[in-house]
């Protein structure tokens, strides 16, 4: 014990306000025998014995409910400050690739060895949209490990898959959990889960559950049963909406470059290169390149099932060259501004609006990819050859 | 969807009806209607509203459903076409 007592003071022996004498004990024997730190603000609550060396407990846990195949946390229905912060995250397109929960089984409300086991991915996005829907439900969910990314994408890639899902029930011991064989799965994930592979590969039936969370609580009490409009995909003006900032902000990454380029080709002129040419040409070269990117990734996805046409370049085509002319209108006004600069600065804000709209194809619940083909081979050769060309003139008309 | 429609005469999807049980689970997994239970066999109603994902012909237990599946990401298809139906990822854009 002498080696403790004739330590220095350093805050570790509870002597850190100086007023203490030195104490005879190991410093956690006292840690836990005083109750008033004598600094800073007060202590916050002791740990939870659920706490283990090297996890960390996440906020959406409420407890943890002993089962005959261990401990499982037991997730609450209400989403917190955080989770919504990380929904506003996820919507604005930042920290995509980064938000998980851990892979396996979660419990809500009281299940039972009958309770319903709901599937899904381990995209927190998505495992928040199911347990905030699960209010006054006793239901187990199986979690499965998708990389972080939701139901209908995952399945797409295989990754919400027909062995992923074996594995997870295995691992888990799910049998030994519940008396039921029964896993009810999104229906979107039907695109990478083989249900009668599943029964062979396990032992349980998979049943599919509506295409939306919001509905399963109603296919709960209608015995699964799910109606015809729980099994349809749809694509609201709202769930259009809640795109617009993903596909916007993922575009930074390529935007700077754009603006660079198309402010140093603006630079070119009779003096080889000019700063002002560059900062006043630049300036409405970049402004066409913004009408373009309004046009495309904003206008399109929220006027979608009214901009005439089914390619989506075409309506990107459309929506890009009435806001450019309307644009191009507004800065006409300046008498400097050439007919040829003009009629460049719409063919920017055209090609960049046909091509994010093009590029919404991938954002949508219904194009397939023979049609995203089918149009990309005529869309293509045709914006490249529009950027070419109003690059050209753009450079020309400097002269 | 009967709202919003995309290209027309494109779907690779078909079905054989000879094949078919008729267990209906084609039906079930379609987020479109493309595919209905007519009696003891299924058919295909909507062929243009087919957005080729491939989850009835992946729940077919006799294999009478086949389809080219595919992510409709024009993303994904221009990365497809520089490294390769392997390496793409969709990544760009808002899609996954």
């Amino acid at each position: 014990m002498d080696e403790y007592q004739n330590r220095p003071s350093n805050g570790f022996h509870g002597d850190c306000c100086g007023s203490k004498a030195p104490l005879d004990t190991f410093p956690i024997y006292q840690a836990e025998a005083d109750d008033h730190p004598c600094c800073g603000p007060p202590a916050g609550p002791p740990s939870s014995p659920d706490e283990r060396p090297g996890y960390r407990m996440c906020g959406f846990v409420a407890a943890f409910v002993d089962t005959a195949i261990g401990r499982v946390p037991c997730v609450s229905t209400k989403l917190n400050g955080e989770d919504r912060m990380g929904t506003l995250r996820m919507r604005l397109g930042y920290g995509r690739n980064d938000y998980i929960v851990a892979p396996g089984l979660y419990a809500v409300g009281r299940p039972d060895q009958d309770a319903a086991v709901l599937v899904t991915a381990n995209y927190k996005l998505s495992f928040d949209h199911l347990r905030r829907e699960l209010t006054g439900a006793d239901a187990w969910i199986l979690v499965v490990d998708t990389r972080g990314i939701n139901v209908w994408c995952a399945a797409g890639k295989g990754t919400f898959g027909t062995e992923e899902l074996i594995r997870r029930v295995r691992q888990t011991r799910l049998g030994e959990l519940v008396r039921h064989r029964r896993l009810i799965l999104p229906q979107l994930g039907a695109t990478g889960v083989a249900a009668h592979l599943v029964k062979r590969g396990c032992g349980f039936e998979v049943v599919w559950g509506p295409v939306l969370a919001r509905d399963i609580l109603s296919f709960l009490e209608a015995d699964l049963k799910a109606d015809p409009a729980m099994r349809r995909v749809t694509f609201t003006l709202v769930e259009r909406l809640v795109l617009i900032p993903v596909e916007v902000t993922l575009l930074r990454k390529y935007l700077l470059w754009a603006l660079g380029g198309i402010v140093l080709l603006s630079g070119i002129g009779p003096a080889i290169f000019s700063l002002s040419f560059a900062w006043e040409r630049g300036l409405l070269a970049v402004a066409s390149i913004l009408v373009g990117i309004f046009a495309g990734a904003v206008l399109v996805p929220m006027l979608l099932p009214w901009i005439p046409g089914r390619a989506f370049a075409l309506k990107g085509t459309i929506t890009g060259l009435a806001s450019s002319l309307l644009f191009v209108a507004v800065v006409r006004a300046n008498p400097l501004i050439s007919l040829g600069t003009a009629l460049t600065l719409v063919m920017f804000s055209t090609v960049v609006s046909s091509f994010l709209a093009m590029n919404f194809t991938g954002s949508t619940p219904f194009t397939s990819p023979s049609g995203v083909e089918r149009e990309m081979r005529v869309a293509i050769p045709a914006q490249m050859g529009l950027a070419l060309i109003s690059m050209g003139i753009w450079i020309a008309t400097a002269f | 969807m009967k709202s919003i429609r995309y290209i027309d005469d494109v779907a690779t999807l078909s079905l054989d009806e000879q094949q078919c049980v008729g267990c209906g689970m084609c039906v079930s997994v379609c987020p479109h209607g493309v595919l209905e239970l007519n009696g003891r066999k299924a058919h295909v109603v909507d062929l243009n509203g087919c957005m080729e994902c491939g989850g009835c012909a992946n729940n077919c237990p006799t294999g009478a459903i086949t389809v080219t599946p595919g992510v409709g990401c024009a993303g994904y298809i221009i990365q497809s076409w520089i490294k390769g139906k392997e390496n793409a990822s969709c990544g760009g854009a808002g899609c996954c």
